[in-house]
């Protein structure tokens, strides 16, 4: 009951914050997209057409052509898939470690605390995108490779959350009941304070997406970010880059897709944030 | 022995390729230059280039761009003349004896150090030592090392013997081993400054480097071939491709190459026909797909002759180098002398291709669109470096047209150390796009020759046939021109019929220079050979020196 | 809390062991060598002089015994030869104390590192506060999705359009670099022009991007404070609003940021790797990218390091800031 309230209240204030609400809509547009891919690209995306090459917007070509005569409207839209794996993957890595040392270290505290805890110093300290750009320059740059090298290194903000709420949390009576009735650590950690501490792991992990999808963008500018011909949207716009003055819809379209999607991501995150946080029910029921 | 892969480094992608050869410049630029006023001292060049040079000891850089700077401020006993015979520069002649074993330099006298002292036979075989020194560092010791004996007869003179006749031998006397003697005897050259300040005795010396910005180099006054014009000459750097062309258009820089791109479609304004006057010639370097000829599929010559008809090469240059080239047909640069033009070609014919694989017994059994001989489909990967825009489309689009033709390709690109060791070396290779430099000797016996396929050796595709391999010991082992010709024409008729590699194309070189700079001719050898006989006419001059 | 400084001092030891063990290890563990660039597929080069060359730089040896060898030079803040040919010292290369600082590339990247933080701080903080105090409004929604693009918009492409406008079509700011031609002839104040105008683009677009953060957290730690009692009771007393939102809640609501800013440093070293290519500023992040290309593991090293501690740093200054704004440890 207490919980069907929540969600009802969750949505309510959901609802309201318009600019969560299109935020949504964008991500759950380019959800779409990407999966039904292959019904909406107009073109086969690494289709050539030697006497098509850089045509502007037009009616055949929604979004013009590229370099090789490539539709972009295809590519961009193929793209999308990439793009979103890429977050997803690298984030879903992320947040799995991050929940797993993040829960460690709050439920036994002590020794392992101190340790993870300090692991975690380090990896704040070394500047995270010359790591993951020496790394992905020396091992190689497939699509795995970066997706993999991102979710290690974004990993330290999830633990510090995680562990963070189980600090708070492990103390509280579920925790001491489950533990009262004989629950083993595995079940307690998984099973009840978990699941307790998801909200901000949720929140942390849609602005994570975004962050990825921008990573890859700039590792695309410095050329060892997804490499062509499998069409990501930091590719394109890195191509578009050396066409600026003479092919505006090459950096214009991939530039807006990336800014508007994790516009929409962030949105999304923050207006998930604000419609969980209890902090700010208690205002509204002022 | 003077072919280097093209795809050294991303850093390496010359602004300018030393070696370059070809027609004249753009219509029109003749007049240009003609219409010019006098010659006049005075203003500065300022060049774009995306990588800084490291060290300025033409026998220690490995980088374009350090040797483009250093081959400012050292010259060599012979050089590359503008029809890409070997013309004196720092030796004013030399004897080749009977047998081919001995070369007698005799140098020039007078030339100075800008420190003031003269240049002599010392200096010479001071270079020669510490080049063949196994504590140097050096790329280039392998073309010394055949040396048997190098002894200074006279102040002015300078004699080396070889072992056996070497006809790479007489270019190698270039800028690599010219050292001043009395700054460096005793020196460990890669501890000291002489590589961030150096003295030398070319056209124009280092004034200052700012390191990750610009290094300005003045002219030198007592340049032995007269006082250049153009006082200084600036290299700035400027890591993106796309901000220097708008530097460029801006003035901050006057001269840099040019993308295809940017060639044929964002120059051809007004204001850059006025402003601005380009260059285009073949760069000595082409491009090919190269098999693993242990590999199965690419063991039968009629499957190679195959993939050959099914590309098409013009489709490649009109859309990779917007027309900026030339198609290939075997290692040699077209006009240049060992370049043979009657070899078998193979013109786009995806009927022929099919016909050929079919014969090889490649047939769509299961109607899939894929070929299959024996259950296994035809497919196989193509790999390239990373950092090389033009191999990647060059690959995707052989990707395209082989799918036409029933061959399925997946496209694979590596970073280039892990490329060269895991794959190269391990023969983990299907087939690779890479590209050569190609040096005006024509001697590739590293590339061809049957034995030459050790690990870490150059033919990695496994080349083997004794034709081939008999010519390139020839040809390396006679001073005879006419003789050479004729082992380097036939080792290109067996190539082309063997097709070890499909010769893919001759890439363009397309620098641009501001208008105001006048006096280049351009050449087969490319247009900075003349640098210090540019010059600004007194009234169009932009950079003042201020007091 | 000198006591506790020095505590935080003596943590520091163990982390940097910490971030050399795993940078060195991730870095040299990679398939492929240094030396490859030069020598592979490179005819001139034989395999006597491959190996002389690996022998030169250790890589013959074990991995362990490379980072004892290297470690045992870092604890003399020697951070080894570069293997670019010019075999310069790396500290050389990153902080050459013959030139002048702004030829530093550690100075340049902490500069605009520095500028753009301080650009970040005086818009991010009445911005937020404005979101927080007009929580819901439309400016507050305007202000978020502004903020929001910045941290959006991907950096070099909005560096790019800047560039064309500004530079090409109005022909207003330099496009690339730190100085003009001649910049050392200038009299003092010019070159301060000079390099105030070559700076502008970049530190707008490092500010612009990074804005985001520091905007939301003090727009949501304002909200926070707001709501907390002792506004409440400053309100209560009469105090005009703008007293009470300047006075007591701002300063409370600083708290969090002065610790974002200390985290951020990390994140603001590694943006410089984008900007100093693209306006061609030789700063570190433009060293460190040429380094990884051409497997300068010296160099790659070096930069890392000090990269790291510049965090360290960060954080620690942020955690002395920390203390002195915060009534409650203050009045320890």
């Amino acid at each position: 009951m207490e919980r069907q309230t929540l969600r009802n209240l969750f949505w309510k204030r959901f609802r309201q914050n318009r600019l969560a609400v299109s935020g949504g809509i964008i991500v759950l547009v380019l959800f779409l997209t990407a999966a039904a891919a292959p019904l909406l690209s107009p073109f086969d995306p690494d289709a050539i057409d030697r006497h098509h090459v850089l045509m502007p917007p037009s009616l055949h070509h929604p979004l013009g052509t590229d370099d090789l005569g490539r539709d972009v409207l295809s590519r961009m839209i193929w793209g999308a898939r990439i793009s979103l794996a890429v977050g997803f993957v690298a984030v879903g890595i992320a947040t799995a470690i991050g929940m797993l040392l993040g829960a460690l270290a709050g439920y036994y505290g002590g020794w392992t605390d101190r340790m993870v805890m300090r692991f975690i110093d380090i990896m704040l300290s070394i500047p995270t995108f010359f790591l993951i750009l020496a790394v992905i320059a020396f091992i190689g740059t497939s699509v795995w490779n970066i997706m993999i090298v991102i979710g290690l290194t974004s990993w330290m903000g999830v633990a510090r959350l995680v562990r963070a709420e189980f600090l708070s949390l492990k103390e509280r009576e579920f925790v001491l009941a489950a533990r009262a009735i004989g629950a083993g650590d595995a079940r307690i950690i998984f099973r009840h304070v978990m699941i307790n501490s998801m909200a901000p792991v949720i929140v942390s992990a849609v602005i994570g997406v975004a962050g990825a999808v921008l990573i890859e963008s700039a590792l695309s500018f410095l050329g060892i970010g997804i490499q062509p011909p499998t069409p990501s949207w930091g590719n394109i716009l890195s191509l578009g880059k050396d066409y600026i003055e003479l092919a505006w819809w090459l950096s214009v379209f991939p530039g807006l897709a990336i800014l508007i999607t994790v516009l929409g991501y962030n949105l999304l995150g923050e207006g998930i944030g604000d419609a969980i946080d209890p902090r700010l029910w208690e205002t509204e029921r002022k | 022995m003077r072919n280097t892969l093209t795809a050294l480094a991303i850093l390496s992608v010359a602004i300018f390729a030393f070696g370059c050869k070809g027609g004249p410049g753009a219509g029109g630029q003749e007049s240009l230059n003609k219409a010019a006023g006098p010659p006049a001292y005075g203003d500065a060049l300022i060049e774009g280039t995306i990588g800084e040079p490291t060290i300025l000891i033409p026998m220690l850089s490995g980088d374009a761009a350090s040797q483009d700077v250093a081959g400012l401020i050292f010259n060599g006993l012979v050089k590359y003349d503008t029809d890409l015979s070997i013309i004196g520069d720092l030796a004013e002649s030399w004897d080749i004896s009977k047998d081919g074993l001995t070369i007698t330099f005799h140098l020039r006298k007078g030339v100075r150090w800008t420190d003031g002292k003269e240049f002599t036979a010392e200096d010479v075989k001071f270079g020669f030592d510490t080049i063949t020194d196994k504590k140097t560092l050096t790329a280039y010791s392998e073309d010394f090392l055949q040396v048997k004996k190098a002894e200074v007869l006279d102040r002015y003179t300078f004699r080396v013997t070889y072992g056996k006749p070497y006809a790479p031998a007489l270019a190698s006397w270039g800028n690599l081993v010219v050292l001043p003697k009395h700054l460096l005897e005793g020196k460990d050259l890669t501890k000291g400054e002489f590589g961030r300040d150096p003295v030398g005795m070319g056209p124009y010396k280092l004034a200052t480097w700012v390191p990750g910005q610009e290094l300005t180099l003045e002219s030198n006054h007592d340049y032995f071939a007269g006082r250049p014009y153009i006082d200084r000459f600036i290299y700035r750097i400027i890591p993106d491709t796309a901000t220097m062309f708008l530097e460029l258009q801006t003035g901050g820089v006057d001269m840099m190459g040019l993308n295809p791109i940017q060639y044929t479609k964002q120059t051809e304004s007004e204001y850059f026909k006025n402003n601005f006057q380009k260059f285009r010639y073949p760069q000595f370097v082409y491009t090919y797909l190269g098999f693993n000829l242990k590999h199965p599929f690419f063991q039968d010559r009629r499957v190679r002759q195959a993939i050959a008809y099914a590309i098409d090469k013009k489709e490649i240059i009109d859309v990779v180098l917007f027309g900026l080239g030339s198609s290939a047909t075997g290692p040699y640069v077209p006009h240049t002398w060992p370049y043979n033009p009657d070899v078998k070609k193979y013109p786009y014919d995806p009927a022929r291709a099919k016909a050929l694989l079919r014969e090889a017994g490649w047939k769509d059994t299961d109607g899939d669109g894929i070929l299959d001989k024996d259950g296994r489909p035809f497919r196989f990967t193509i790999l390239t470096n990373m950092g090389n825009t033009l191999r990647m489309n060059t690959a995707t689009i052989i990707q395209w047209r082989l799918a036409k033709v029933g061959i399925k390709v997946d496209i694979k690109v590596l970073e280039w150390s892990t490329f060269v060791n895991e794959f190269i070396d391990k023969r983990r290779f299907e087939a690779v796009i890479l590209g050569w430099q190609i040096s005006p000797d024509p001697d590739q016996y590293d590339i061809w020759y049957s034995k030459k396929t050790k690990e870490k050796e150059f033919n990695f595709v496994s080349y083997s046939n004794p034709e081939v391999d008999a010519l390139l010991e020839k040809g390396r082992r006679t001073y005879n021109i006419e003789e050479r010709k004729k082992a380097y024409f036939r080792i290109q008729e067996v190539l082309a019929e063997d097709l070890p590699y499909v010769f893919l194309y001759v890439p363009d070189a397309t620098p641009i220079v501001n208008a105001r700079f006048k006096g280049i001719r351009p050449s087969p050898i490319g247009i900075t050979y003349n640098l210090p006989k540019w010059y600004v006419p007194g009234e169009l001059q932009r950079h003042h020196l201020v007091p | 809390m000198l006591t506790y400084l020095f505590k935080r001092l003596l943590e520091i030891v163990p982390t940097l062991l910490g971030i050399t063990l795993i940078s060195f290890f991730i870095i040299h563990l990679a398939p492929g060598k240094p030396t490859d660039i030069f020598t592979e597929l490179n005819p001139r080069i034989t395999p006597e002089a491959r190996e002389r060359l690996e022998k030169l730089y250790h890589l013959d040896k074990p991995v362990i015994v490379q980072y004892g060898l290297w470690i045992k030079k870092l604890a003399r803040f020697d951070f080894g030869e570069s293997f670019s040919s010019d075999h310069r010292p790396v500290i050389e290369k990153i902080w050459n104390s013959k030139k002048p600082l702004i030829e530093r590339r550690l100075f340049v990247t902490f500069m605009i590192n520095f500028l753009s933080m301080i650009v970040i701080l005086l818009v991010a903080l009445p911005l937020g506060i404005f979101s927080a105090t007009h929580q819901n409004s439309l400016w507050d929604k305007v202000a978020t999705t502004t903020v929001f693009i910045g941290f959006a918009v991907p950096s070099f492409w909005l560096a790019l359009l800047l560039m064309i406008l500004f530079g090409v079509e109005l022909n207003w700011l330099p496009i690339s670099q730190l100085k003009s031609m001649g910049y050392a002839s200038l009299p003092f104040w010019s070159k301060v022009w000079d390099l105030t105008k070559h700076l502008m683009l970049p530190i707008f677009v490092s500010a612009f991007t990074g804005l985001a953060f520091d905007s939301r957290i003090m727009r949501s730690s304002m909200l926070e404070v707001i709501r907390q009692d002792f506004v409440t009771v400053a309100r209560a007393k009469g105090l005009p609003e703008r007293l009470v939102i300047y006075r007591h809640a701002f300063r409370n609501a600083l708290l969090p940021i002065i610790t974002l800013m200390g985290l951020s440093v990390g994140g603001l070293i590694g943006g410089s790797v984008i900007f100093e290519n693209i306006f061609g500023i030789p700063g570190m992040g433009q060293l460190f990218y040429w380094s990884v290309m051409t497997r300068d593991y010296p160099t790659v090293m070096g930069i890392l390091t000090i990269g790291a501690f510049l965090t360290l740093f960060g954080n620690l200054m942020a955690d002395i800031g920390y203390m002195l704004a915060d009534p409650r440890i203050r009045a320890k």
